[in-house]
C-alpha cells in the first residue's frame, strides 16, 4: 500500500531536482572527500558471550559514495544475470545476490584481499566486492573462456585467487570446513590473516558446520563464521527448519553477533570487531539479518514461500541501497539526481561488460580433459567419423 | 536345515516386536518377499483407467497411493512440503497433512538417519534427497547404518521400509553439481537395492514396489524425463519386479544394457542400427542391485555381443560390473569384447555437456565396431 502511494507521488516529488541542473549550485561536484564522518547504526548489535563494538562508525563521504556505487553495481549485475538467464545465455544453476549486497561490501570495507574470504553459491557478488572484472563475471556466467574461472566453473563457482577470494561451492555447508582449514593455514603463517566462512541459515543446520566449528575453537583458529540470514533456506522458513534461529548464538561455547546486514556501516563495523575478536581469541559467529529479493535459483519464483508484500516490506523499510542513498542525501554529499546518473552509468558499465562477456569465445574443447588431474587427461577418439572418445587417464 | 528354521524362526519373532499392526502393508509385504512384489502387478493396475502422464506425475501418484495404502508411511525431504522443486510431492501434505508429508532443514545426513530410524521402528520412510548430487553427506548413514542394519544385528532390526528416492542425471545445462549420476557407488553396498526406472509407467510401479520392499532401496529417478518422458500409465495401485530385467526389443545381432534416461538414448541407436540391417536386443535392467544377471547372460548367449551405457563416468561405473560378470558367464559365446560407452572420465562438465555424454552417435559407433568385430 506504501509503497504504491509513494509511486504515486514520485513524480510530483521528482520535479524540482529534475529543475535543479540550471541552478549554478548544483553543478557542484559529487563529495570526494575523506574527512571522517560518524553515522550511527541502525540497530544495536546483539551479542553472545562477547561485549559488541559501539553503534557509532565513522566512515566518510568517500565511502559512502563508493558504498552506493559498489551495491548498485551489485543490483545492477544481478538483474541482468536474471535476464540473461532467462534469454538461455546463462545456463546450469544461478542464485542471486540482490538485497544482500551491504554484506559483501561492508565485509570488504573492513578487510584487506589478504584475508580470505569463502562462500557457498551466491557468490557473484563477493567476487565483485573482491575486485572481481565485471566481464569475467559475466563471460563466467556465460561459460566463456574470458570467465574468472575459464569458463568452466558458472554461476556457482567464480574465483580469484590474488583476492584470497576461495569460491565459490555447490553444497550446502560443504564450504565451512574448507574455510576453516583456510584458517588453519593462516593460523601457521602467523601473518594476521583471517578468513570470513560464509554460508546461508539453511547451511546453518548442517552437520559439518558444527564439527568445523568444534575444531576451530579448540585451536582457537582466526575463522570468522558469516551467517548470512536471508531467513529462506530455499522454500523453508528459517523457523521451520531451525529449532533456534539465533544463528550467532547457535556456537554455543563460541562468542557470536547478530548485525544488521542491510545496514552497510553495521557491517563493517561488525567484522572490523571480528578481525580483531578472532586474532586474539579464536573464532566468532557473525550473523547478518539480510534479504534476497529473488528465489534462492532462478526455477524458485520465491512468491510461494513468502507474500509479495513482505518483499515490498523489506524494499521499502530496509533496502540496504537505499538507505546509504539516504545517508547522502541527508548529509548533502550529492543531489538526488547525481545519484540517478551515477545508476545509469552503471546500466551501461554492465551493459558493455555483457556485450564484451559475449564476444568471449567457448572455452576451448580441449578444456573438457584439463585440470581433472595435475597432467591433463588424454582423448582418445576412435570409430566412424571418430565419435567415440574416451577419456585417458593420466 | 535346522538353522535355515531357526533363522526364519527369529525373522518373524523381530517382526511381531516391530509389528504395530504386524498383518498392514510392511510386515505382510516382508514375509511374503521376493513373491510379494508381483502381487499386484497383474493387469497393470488395480482398476481404473489409464492416462498418459509424464515422468513427475507418475512419481506422485505412486506416493499417494502408498500414503493411501499405508498408513504407517511418511514422505519428507527439503522442500517437499511445498511439492518439491520437481513437483513430485506436489498435494501430497495437503492431502495426507504435515505429520505424513512435510520439509527438512538442509541436512541430507540428518534425513536419512531419520528415515533409517523411523523405518527401524517398522515404518515406510520415503525420504528425498533433492539431487543425487547432494546425497553423499547422507553417504555415511546409508552405506554405514541402513545397508548393514539387518546384517550386524543377526535379522533384530532392519530398517526395510526405508526408501531414498533422488533424481539423477543430466539436464542439459545442470553443470557440476545437479547432473551426476552416482549409482555405482550405492552398488558397492550388499544390503541396499538399487533402482532406476526409464518412464513413466516404470516409474509409479517400481516405486510402489521399492517403497512396499522389505529393504532398504535407493530409487533415483531421472530429472532429465521428469517432464520429458510421457507415457500411459495405469491410474491404479501396481509395482512391477525388482531384480527383474525388462527385453525392450528382440534382437539378434548384440545385446544392449542400460538403465534410466540412458534408455531414450540406447533405443534411438537401436532404430538407427536397424536401417543399417544390425538387430539390437535392449535390455533395461530397471534394479541394478542386484541386478538380473540371467536376462542379460540369455541375452548374451543369443547374440554374443555386449553393449552397456551409462552417464556416469565409465571407469568404476556399474557397466564395468556387467562387462566382467558376463564375460564370466558367457566367455565362450562372446564374439566381441563388451563395449561399454558412458560418461567420459572427467567431473561433470558445465561447458561441453554434450562430449561428455555417452551421446546416440557414440552408441552406434560402438555397436558397428562390435558387430563387425
Amino acid at each position: 500500500m506504501a509503497a504504491t502511494i509513494l509511486r504515486r507521488l514520485n513524480p510530483a516529488g521528482a520535479a524540482p531536482p529534475r529543475a535543479a541542473p540550471t541552478l549554478d549550485l548544483a553543478r557542484r561536484a559529487v563529495s570526494d572527500s575523506s574527512e571522517p564522518l560518524t553515522v550511527e547504526t541502525s540497530l544495536p548489535f546483539k551479542p553472545h558471550l562477547v561485549d559488541p563494538p559501539p553503534r557509532t562508525v565513522s566512515t566518510t563521504p568517500r565511502e559512502l559514495l563508493a558504498f552506493f556505487r559498489d551495491m548498485a553495481l551489485m543490483r545492477r549485475a544481478e538483474i541482468a544475470a536474471d535476464s540473461l538467464y532467462k534469454a538461455k545465455l546463462i545456463r546450469g544453476f544461478c542464485h542471486l545476490y540482490d538485497g544482500q549486497e551491504a554484506v559483501a561490501v561492508g565485509m570488504e570495507a573492513a578487510i584487506t584481499r589478504r584475508d580470505a574470504i569463502i562462500t557457498a553459491y551466491r557468490d557473484h557478488c563477493l567476487y565483485l566486492a573482491r575486485g572481481g572484472d565485471l566481464v569475467a563475471a559475466f563471460a563466467e556466467l556465460m561459460g566463456r573462456q574470458d570467465g574468472c574461472s575459464r569458463g568452466k566453473g558458472g554461476s556457482m563457482h567464480f574465483y580469484k585467487k590474488d583476492a584470497n577470494f576461495y569460491g565459490g561451492h555447490g553444497i550446502v555447508g560443504a564450504q565451512v570446513p574448507l574455510g576453516c582449514g583456510i584458517a588453519f593455514a593462516q593460523r601457521y603463517r602467523k601473518e594476521g590473516t583471517v578468513t570470513f566462512d560464509l554460508y546461508g541459515d539453511g547451511a546453518a543446520n548442517q552437520g559439518q558446520l558444527f564439527e568445523a566449528l568444534n575444531m576451530a575453537a579448540l585451536w582457537k583458529l582466526p575463522v570468522i563464521l558469516v551467517c548470512e540470514n536471508n531467513h529462506y533456506g530455499m522454500g523453508t522458513a528459517e523457523w521451520k527448519a531451525s529449532k533456534s534461529p539465533a544463528y550467532y548464538k547457535r556456537g554455543d561455547y563460541v562468542p557470536g553477533l547478530k548485525v544488521d546486514g542491510m545496514d552497510v556501516l553495521a557491517v563493517k563495523q561488525a567484522c572490523k570487531f571480528a578481525k580483531e575478536h578472532v586474532l586474539e581469541n579464536g573464532p566468532i559467529i557473525l550473523e547478518m539479518d539480510t534479504y534476497r529479493y529473488h528465489g534462492h535459483s532462478m526455477s524458485d519464483p520465491g512468491s510461494t514461500y513468502r507474500t509479495r508484500d513482505e518483499i515490498a516490506g523489506i524494499r521499502q523499510e530496509r533496502d540496504p541501497i537505499e538507505r546509504v542513498r539516504k545517508l547522502i542525501l541527508t548529509h548533502d554529499l550529492a543531489t538526488a539526481q547525481e545519484l540517478k546518473d551515477m545508476e545509469k552509468e552503471i546500466r551501461k558499465e554492465v551493459d558493455t561488460a555483457i556485450a564484451k562477456a559475449k564476444e568471449s569465445p567457448m572455452p576451448d574443447t580441449s578444456e573438457l580433459f584439463k585440470n581433472v588431474y595435475v597432467n591433463d587427461c588424454g582423448l582418445e577418439s576412435f570409430g566412424v567419423d571418430r565419435k567415440v572418445v574416451r577419456t585417458v587417464l593420466p | 536345515m535346522a538353522t535355515k528354521a531357526a533363522l526364519r524362526e527369529l525373522g518373524r519373532n523381530s517382526r511381531a516386536a516391530a509389528g504395530i499392526g504386524g498383518s498392514r502393508g510392511f510386515a505382510a509385504a516382508a514375509a511374503a518377499a521376493p513373491a510379494g512384489v508381483a502381487e499386484r502387478s497383474e493387469g497393470g493396475g488395480g482398476g481404473g483407467g489409464t492416462k498418459a502422464v509424464n515422468l513427475f506425475t507418475a512419481v506422485n501418484q505412486a506416493l499417494h497411493i502408498a500414503l493411501e495404502t499405508d498408513p504407517r508411511s511418511y514422505v519428507f525431504g527439503e522442500d517437499v512440503g511445498f511439492g518439491g522443486v520437481f513437483r513430485c510431492t506436489t498435494g501430497l501434505a495437503d492431502r495426507f497433512g504435515r505429520n505424513r508429508v512435510f520439509n527438512t532443514p538442509l541436512c541430507e545426513q540428518g534425513i536419512a538417519g531419520f528415515a533409517i530410524g523411523l523405518a527401524a521402528m517398522g515404518n515406510r520412510a520415503i525420504a528425498e534427497v533433492q539431487f543425487a548430487d547432494y546425497i553423499f553427506p547422507a553417504f555415511d548413514q546409508i552405506v554405514n547404518e541402513a545397508a548393514k542394519f539387518r546384517y550386524r544385528s543377526g535379522n533384530e532390526f532392519n530398517c526395510g521400509g526405508l526408501t531414498i528416492r533422488s533424481p539423477y542425471g543430466a539436464v542439459g545445462h545442470g553443470g557440476h553439481y545437479h547432473s551426476q549420476s552416482p549409482e555405482a557407488f550405492f552398488c558397492h553396498v550388499p544390503g541396499l537395492k538399487v533402482v532406476i526406472p526409464r518412464s513413466p509407467h516404470e516409474a509409479k510401479g517400481l516405486l510402489l514396489a521399492s517403497i512396499r520392499d522389505p529393504n532398504p532401496v535407493v530409487f533415483f529417478e531421472p530429472k532429465w524425463l521428469y517432464r520429458l518422458s510421457v507415457e500411459d500409465v495405469p491410474e491404479g495401485d501396481y509395482m512391477l519386479p525388482l531384480s527383474q530385467a525388462e527385453v525392450i526389443h528382440q534382437g539378434s545381432d548384440i545385446t544392449l544394457v542400460g538403465w534410466g534416461a540412458q534408455l531414450a538414448v540406447l533405443e534411438q541407436a537401436c532404430e538407427d542400427a536397424a536401417k543399417d540391417g544390425i538387430s539390437c536386443e535392449l535390455i533395461d535392467l530397471r534394479t541394478l542391485i542386484p541386478w538380473d544377471k540371467e536376462t542379460v547372460e540369455a541375452s548374451v548367449s543369443k547374440t554374443g555381443k555386449l553393449l552397456v551405457s551409462h552417464e556416469a563416468p565409465i571407469t568404476g561405473g556399474f557397466g564395468a560390473e556387467i562387462a566382467a560378470s558376463i564375460t564370466e558367464r558367457c566367455f565362450q559365446r562372446l564374439e566381441a569384447p563388451v563395449a561399454r560407452v558412458c560418461g567420459l572420465d572427467t567431473p561433470f562438465p558445465l561447458v561441453y555437456e554434450p562430449f561428455y555424454m555417452p551421446t546416440k552417435n557414440k552408441i552406434l559407433d560402438a555397436i558397428k565396431a562390435t558387430v563387425n568385430y
